[in-house]
């Protein structure tokens, strides 16, 4: 193949990194209103009074909106498919108040200062509520976190909103108490994973103003143009037919901008004052006023017999979703779906639990998606288990994976299509010396080496759910249009995507104009999360190449007066025995000329898997006996994508999640105080891991053949993020036999375990 | 009030209020490769240099620049293209929102450290944050640029 499995440059990369203005605060139109936010001090509140007389006098203040102005319609501000599983169970601004940093009130004034200005001159009277901040307890709480009448579920989530508990869930095959019994060894822990922050470098923000004909544009740093339209629709009782959504380039996501935190701020301003609105979040409203990483409980009780054989595994599970239902029950049932098919052996596994309200901020959709919390739990229980066992954790999970070809109790008979995991295994310890280094290595001065290790698995788009179209549309000069409505938030998928089109059409990158997105232009796309992309707008992508390309051959024919069976095409010429033409003069031609036919290729891809990438991580730590310090030597990652489309960017990917999953294993804490004020709102209190925290990354890709996806190929986006919390908790108890549960691994955390 | 100020090789007059930050006063005037990621100084995004140094503009107050030279990547394009073809080669730039600070703190690297050692390049690049890539990507691309410059 020419293109893919090329490790070509992403198309954007120069302009984008010597810092040419294409991201959204630099599309600002002149006399554009600057939109702050009033936000909750209490964490749980309702607004008795709200006065704005004093702020909206204030010269150079355009609006101040409250409650009192916005539609009684509740919505959810979760990127997903309609009818999103997620709770309607929010107002753009509400009378009650969820969660300290919660919006109070939209001030629109002509600069910064006027509308900060302004903020202080709104007087609010509260009346406080006890708030609800202990998720474990939540359940119990007397305090209710939504008791309104009109909270609406599209879908039967188990909703139990006079209990805090916005989902239900059971998913059991055959039955774990029995088998549980049944099992030689037993073990059982639970699992604490925080609420990590995304921590995207460009912060949330959108431009909103009236175009020529009145309709409502709103430019936003998004990863869901198409979903923040159906919303945006929703919240301000527009016809979605009047909004238009464009994504420029987007400093980093995560998974954020799976959610749509600021787009309705800025439009609700255009639509009162006809005024172009911007919204940039600053980085303190960013921690504390958008969404996180669900936090969760895990209990796995997990079983095996004499011969090592898994037999049984139970996972219990508790989630906060804090103030709002952003993706609270799909990153929930995620957790179950990305864990019990892994270990085939099972004769019984059972996912069930809930996820409450809290009066935190709210959860929503980040790299990963309950995959990572649920791969933390699952792998630190099978490390326990190999230790009882005494077995190599390597050979217990050869031993009980899933293999290509094999089904499992949760596939209820479905086949897996690809998997090299078990290569994956054997890769990464040849890599990492696991036969010189496991478990550990006293190395004198207080120190001690281990290494550590952990599999995962994730989905390629949601099966039978996500649906992505493209077009691609032959120019009158012979070049292409590619018009996508996915969004490369960074990762490249712009270009690799190109790099398919051009694979089919036999043609070169700078023959290919690649635009995304816009829900005026591009195709229906659900966006770029759920780790789709590659795999479900690939998939497209490749239709409509080869859609348009035999549109192209049939157009040969008709020019050179032949059959389409005598038409041969290689990208640039078109023959037919002895006549040929160029694509160029078909072009022409098909669009100027005689041909009256400008040729267009249609693909529209939805899947009915969502075919698991794999990694196997594997970490190699330093432990400072005397502070419990874990210094990350050396992590070893080799992973399972199907087809590698392009290396480079494949590679890049995996070494930034796997960062990620670094912070989320040692660094990124998260603190509330008493009163349910976040405190780790800052850079300086959330530590995301710099160029020093990180020791060595190794990537090899280990490439199996998806038969459902283009040219065979799978995901990788999230997958990368799971491994580093399990692996890393697996070296240091390896190191010092101290066995952290509850995240980060912090030295406070080791060196308490070493005192027991 | 108004200073004297030279930007990218040019004498300007630039109208700032007192409280103003250099980072607000440049994006104002169009330099929209000045980037804010923060408000707590340690992300790097906003680095250019002044008199030559990498300084963070976000927290330098815009009357402080009275009669220095600020630069920003627009006044080093080309230096920063070489090095961006490097950094882009190896996918190492991935959202480009942090690229134009990180690229000033290296290009200042390159004229400070004569041939510096992998630990002194981790060292001064510290307050250059960036949450896609994991670093690794960066490096390769500095080594690259650095041996081969």
């Amino acid at each position: 193949m020419k293109y893919v499995g090329k490790g070509l440059p992403k198309l954007d990369g120069i302009r984008i990194a010597t810092g040419q203005p294409v991201y959204t605060e630099d599309l600002t139109p002149a006399n554009t209103l600057v939109v702050k936010i009033l936000r909750s001090p209490h964490a749980f509140a309702r607004i008795k009074t709200i006065d704005t007389s004093q702020a909206a006098a204030l010269e150079g203040v355009a609006c101040v909106l409250t409650h009192q102005d916005v539609p009684k319609v509740r919505f959810t501000l979760a990127g997903q498919s309609y009818p999103e599983p997620s709770p309607y169970d929010r107002y753009i601004l509400d009378e009650i108040v969820r969660y300290v940093g919660d919006e109070v009130a939209i001030i629109a004034a002509v600069d910064e200062k006027t509308a900060i200005r302004a903020m202080a001159l709104v007087k609010v009277d509260y009346e406080v509520f006890d708030p609800v901040l202990d998720f474990e307890t939540a359940a119990e709480h007397p305090s209710v976190v939504h008791p309104e009448a009109d909270l609406a579920c599209n879908i039967d989530i188990g909703l139990q909103q006079e209990k805090n508990i916005v989902c239900s869930h059971i998913n059991e095959v055959g039955d774990v108490e029995q088998e549980l019994a049944q099992c030689d060894v037993v073990v059982e822990e639970t699992y604490y994973i925080q609420a990590q922050a995304h921590a995207m470098m460009e912060t949330y923000r959108a431009v909103s103003y009236l175009d020529h004909t009145g309709r409502l544009v709103v430019t936003s740093s998004t990863q869901i143009p198409f979903h923040v339209r159906r919303q945006l629709a929703r919240a301000l009782q527009l016809p979605a037919s009047r909004i238009r959504v464009i994504k420029p380039r987007i400093g980093g996501g995560f998974g954020g901008k799976q959610t749509g935190c600021v787009e309705v701020f800025a439009a609700l301003v255009t639509q009162k004052t006809g005024q172009p609105a911007k919204i940039v979040l600053d980085r303190r409203e960013t921690f504390t006023s958008t969404t996180s990483r669900h936090a969760m409980r895990l209990k796995v009780r997990i079983g095996a017999d004499k011969e090592g054989f898994i037999r049984a595994l139970d996972i219990e599970g508790l989630s906060d979703t804090g103030a709002y239902g952003e993706h609270a029950p799909t990153v929930f049932w995620v957790v179950g779906e990305k864990t019990l098919p892994l270990y085939n052996k099972t004769r019984a596994v059972r996912y069930h639990g809930q996820v409450v309200y809290t009066n935190k901020m709210p959860a929503g959709a980040l790299r990963g998606y309950g995959a990572t919390q649920g791969t933390f739990a699952l792998e630190c229980a099978v490390n326990k288990l190999a230790e009882k066992l005494n077995l190599d954790p390597a050979e217990l999970r050869l031993k009980n994976l899933i293999k290509e070809g094999e089904t499992a109790l949760a596939y209820h008979g479905k086949r897996l299509g690809s998997s090299t995991l078990h290569q994956c295994i054997e890769k990464g310890k040849e890599l990492i010396g696991w036969q010189e280094k496991y478990p550990r290595k006293e190395m004198g001065n207080n120190k001690v080496r281990a290494v550590g290790m952990a599999v995962t698995m994730q989905g390629s788009g949601i099966a039978g759910i996500d649906t992505a179209s493209a077009e691609i549309r032959l120019n009158d000069d012979g070049s292409y249009t590619l018009l996508l409505g996915s969004t490369d938030m960074g990762t490249g998928s712009d270009t690799i995507l190109a790099q398919m089109a051009a694979e089919v059409l036999e043609t070169t990158l700078d023959q290919i104009v690649v635009y995304a997105a816009d829900t005026d232009i591009s195709p229906f796309d659900p966006g770029s999360y759920a780790s789709s992309t590659t795999y479900v707008t690939g998939m497209a992508v490749v239709k409509a190449a080869q859609d348009v390309k035999s549109r192209i051959i049939q157009q040969g024919a008709n020019f050179l007066e032949t059959t389409v069976e005598e038409v041969t095409f290689d990208g640039q010429l078109l023959h037919a025995g002895d006549k040929s033409m160029t694509l160029e003069k078909l072009a022409e031609l098909s669009i100027l000329g005689s041909g009256k036919l400008q040729l267009v290729g249609h693909g529209t891809y939805g899947s009915n898997v969502s075919p698991p990438p794999y990694v196997a991580g594997f970490a190699e730590v330093e432990v400072d006996q005397e502070t419990g310090k874990t210094t990350l030597l050396d992590y070893v990652a080799v992973v399972d994508c199907g087809t590698v489309i392009n290396p480079t960017l494949a590679r890049i990917q995996v070494e930034g999640g796997i960062v990620q999953g670094i912070g989320l294993a040692l660094y990124e804490d998260v603190k509330y105080d008493t009163k349910g004020t976040l405190l780790t709102n800052s850079f300086m209190q959330y530590k995301i891991p710099c160029r020093k925290d990180i020791g060595n990354i190794r990537v090899a890709f280990e490439e199996s053949h998806e038969p459902t996806g283009p040219f065979g190929a799978k995901s990788i986006g999230e997958v990368v993020i799971n491994t580093p919390a399990p692996a890393i908790a697996h070296a240091v108890y390896n190191a010092v036999g101290v066995s952290v549960t509850k995240l980060p691994i912090t030295p406070e955390k080791v060196f308490m375990g070493m005192q027991k | 009030m108004q200073i004297e100020t030279t930007i990218n090789g040019k004498k300007i007059t630039l109208e700032v209020a007192n409280d103003e930050l250099l980072s607000d006063a440049l994006r104002a005037k169009g330099y929209l490769s000045i980037r804010q990621g923060c408000d707590t100084s340690c992300c790097g995004l906003c680095t250019v240099w002044i008199d030559g140094k990498p300084t963070l503009s976000c927290s330098t107050l815009a009357f402080r620049v009275r009669d220095k030279q600020i630069t920003t990547i627009e006044g080093v394009a080309q230096q920063a293209e070489e090095f961006a073809q490097v950094l882009v080669a190896e996918g190492a730039e991935q959202c480009g929102f942090c690229s134009p600070g990180f690229i000033m703190t290296v290009l200042a690297m390159k004229h400070e450290l004569k041939n510096p050692t992998e630990q002194e390049i981790i060292h001064y690049l510290t307050g250059n944050l960036c949450r896609c890539t994991g670093y690794m990507g960066q490096l390769r691309a500095i080594k690259k640029y650095l041996g081969g410059a």
